[in-house]
């Protein structure tokens, strides 16, 4: 996909202005937030395993090198075939090669952000296969010729009615006076088009939660059942993984399952959870005749041992994104690439560099709920400074955005400050919701919407918002 | 040189370590081996009887159904009377699974129990469990030649038979399990943790039920503790 991220104030202006947006960002909360909070607070050992889950995963990067060769080798045992990728070039040949071996026409999908990363459906395209997005998300995305705008709700940009529309336009075999008001008549009515398609495939694709050295299983966690059926049905099954998704053991995926599904969607667990090892075996009457997992590297190697290491702790849950006052403003594709919010902050650079993504880290209103809510407990914030101090340096970054860090670094100098406009963020995104006046918000606007309307210097224009607004002072 | 050695060479330039640093290969076999449970919520944590009550509660709270059968012989009564209660036709479908096999269906002469993996035809499929998993209300289902996994995920009704002394508190009592059964570092083709029927939240973030995956999870809780 190409990277529009360079264009992240544009994006941003549009995405404030864009009515329809708007309403449709106004689930983000409704969908996540509360429910984390409650899965949260449902489970008293949460934040203790959520220590668990950073050390765990803390050992598993000490020792990667040697935890993938162990998954290799159970993979093999287990009768599946194992493609280590350097690059996004790599990794679509690997899967095209197989695709073509196989005669495949069409490939179902299950969701997966690395597909998305490596461009895969558009290199299929190319290569004459047709890639069919089973996840509902995914699908209505892919009809609308669209990316993902969070790595959980592909369409949490969408409204209900846009869907519809999209149905009517391409399902065109269907009656045209169809009602489709309610979204589970929408959702009955993917179901029965995509029922038609998986059992029609030749080759499932689909992307890996986590990997275990142990065994040599990959894991999917999904709620649809749709990675189950493209997995299962087709001649062959690729698994895309990158390599920082291998585990050591079936009790240390436990943990992560546990913080998973709460943190991303506030479930206790997920629907289904589902642990592939290898191809069918003999006398079973199903599933796929071949077992591929693809290891993409594409620099999360190079990110080990630096100040970035910790970002390959991410489990992609989602809760960054989701608490993030600067997402629920503007939404996923403003961020110009596939990972958006502050995960996606502090990933795109490493992934696409920083002369393309180096926007992207003032995009944050450093209020530091990203950090609070991640099940990896990993310090996006921090991160995100280094990110700007890199960019710093290397003198990227316009004046306007010096100023803006120039206004960051006087506030987070004052504490009491800093946790005043924290707050301010957050409440006047709200109030800005209701009415959806998004150009006059205060403190982070001046960072990146910039001071179009404001003339005045940031933190006196941060002030006098405030003011003016009637909040009192801390 | 592969790309297999240039991935794993820059792991190690980047992690400053050789192939042969035989401390860190010992911590990792060793871990490997030890397989060491990590922190296990306490809600599991209970005598058969309460795991079971709160297999049941977890269960309906992710909107799955569920009945107490005394015996195993009536599992085909309670399959044809759910069938009845959801307008259903009366037919099933399920693997050859020896403890599926022996059951009574004979009792049920209008019930039609067909064998085998599922073409996407059927609206009803019966599985039995490998475990239930108190903690969430989850069933554990294995693939092999009596467990076809199609059966998990094509119908649109999943009927599962769990016993109740299969009931775990926890995943981690299920893994000892596991192994008791495929051996250490064994696992079957396909294991799935089901948790409720399929769901979406694609659309405006509204839960629905019935995605891709069955639109209702029934759960026949054998009662033989
Ligand atoms: S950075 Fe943390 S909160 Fe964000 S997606 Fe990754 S694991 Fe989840």
């Amino acid at each position: 996909m190409q990277v529009t991220s360079p264009a992240f104030r544009e994006n941003a202006r549009k995405a404030l202005a864009d009515v329809t947006l708007q309403k449709a960002l106004k689930n983000v909360e409704k969908g996540f937030i509360a429910k984390r909070a409650k899965a949260a607070e449902a489970l008293p050992e949460f934040e203790a395993l959520r220590d668990a889950a950073r050390d765990l995963k803390i050992h598993v990067l000490k020792h990667l090198d040697l935890y993938l060769e162990a998954y290799e080798k159970k993979v093999v045992e287990a009768g599946g075939h194992v493609h280590w990728a350097e690059s996004a070039e790599d990794a679509r040949r690997i899967v095209t090669d197989i695709c073509k071996r196989l005669g495949a026409r069409t490939v179902t999908k299950g969701k997966s952000m690395i597909t998305e990363e490596i461009a895969l459906n558009d290199h299929l395209e190319k290569e004459g296969i047709t890639p069919v997005e089973t996840d509902l998300g995914e699908y209505i995305i892919q009809l609308r010729g669209e990316h993902p705008s969070h790595i959980v709700a592909p369409a949490v940009h969408l409204t209900k009615e846009q869907v519809a529309g999209d149905f009517r336009r391409v399902h065109t075999h269907l009656d045209a006076a169809r009602d489709l008001t309610e979204p589970v008549t929408l959702l009955t009515e993917a179901r029965t088009v995509l029922r038609e398609k998986f059992l029609v495939a030749d080759v499932g694709i689909t992307g890996a939660n986590f990997l275990i050295a142990e065994t040599g299983s990959s894991i999917i966690v999904t709620n649809e059942g749709n990675g189950d059926l493209t997995q299962t049905l087709p001649k062959a099954h690729i698994v895309m993984a990158s390599i920082e998704k291998v585990v050591p053991t079936l009790e240390d995926v436990d943990t992560l399952l546990r913080v998973l599904a709460r943190s991303a969607t506030g479930q206790e667990l997920s629907v289904y959870t589902t642990f592939s090892t290898g191809p069918r075996r003999e006398g079973d009457p199903d599933g796929p005749g071949e077992y591929h997992v693809v290891l993409l590297d594409n620099g999360r190697s190079a990110m080990l041992g630096t100040e970035f290491e910790d970002m390959l702790r991410c489990i992609r849950c989602g809760a960054c994104m989701n608490h993030c006052p600067v997402f629920q403003a503007v939404g996923g594709h403003a961020y110009g690439w596939v990972y958006p919010g502050p995960m996606g902050a502090v990933l795109t650079p490493t992934l696409v560099g920083v002369d393309k993504a180096g926007h992207l880290p003032n995009a944050s209103t450093f209020c530091g709920r990203c950090e609070s809510v991640c099940p990896m407990r990993i310090p996006l914030p921090k991160m995100m400074r280094a990110w700007r101090n890199r960019e710093w340096e290397r003198a990227l970054n316009p004046a306007a955005l010096r100023s803006g860090l120039g206004l960051w670094a006087f506030v987070a100098a004052r504490p009491a400050l800093y946790r005043l406009a924290a707050r301010a963020a957050g409440f006047g995104l709200r109030l800005l919701g209701r009415g959806g006046r998004i150009a006059r918000l205060p403190f982070f606007a001046s960072g990146w919407t910039a001071n179009r309307d404001m003339p005045a210097p940031e933190g006196a224009t941060f002030m006098d918002q405030w003011k003016a607004r009637g909040g009192r002072s801390a | 040189m592969t790309t297999r050695e240039a991935v794993l060479g820059k792991i190690r330039r980047s992690l400053h370590t050789g192939p042969s640093d035989d401390d860190r290969r010992a911590t990792v076999a060793a871990r490997l081996a030890a397989h060491a449970p990590g922190l296990i919520p306490a809600r599991g944590q209970r005598d058969p009887a309460g795991r079971l009550a709160l297999f049941f509660e977890m269960a309906d709270k992710v909107a799955a159904s569920s009945e107490r059968l005394a015996s195993a012989d009536e599992i085909p009564a309670a399959v044809a009377r759910y069938l009845r209660s959801k307008n259903l036709p009366q037919a099933i479908r399920r693997g050859g699974d020896p403890r599926l096999e022996r059951l009574p269906f004979d009792r049920e002469p209008q019930l039609a129990v067909a064998v085998g993996p599922s073409d996407g035809h059927d609206l009803a499929g019966l599985s039995h469990a490998f475990a239930g998993v108190a903690e969430t209300g989850t069933v554990v289902l294995v693939s092999g030649p009596d467990n076809p996994t199609t059966l998990n995920f094509l119908p649109e009704h999943h009927l599962v038979v769990v016993r109740a002394s299969e009931i775990a508190g926890d995943y981690e009592a299920v893994w000892t399990r596991v192994r008791a059964a495929f051996g250490e570092g064994g696992m079957p083709r396909a294991l799935n943790w089901i948790t409720g029927p399929s769901r979406s939240g694609d659309i405006e973030q509204t839960i629905l039920l019935g995605a891709h995956g069955p639109r209702s999870l029934h759960l026949l809780v054998v009662d033989d503790l």
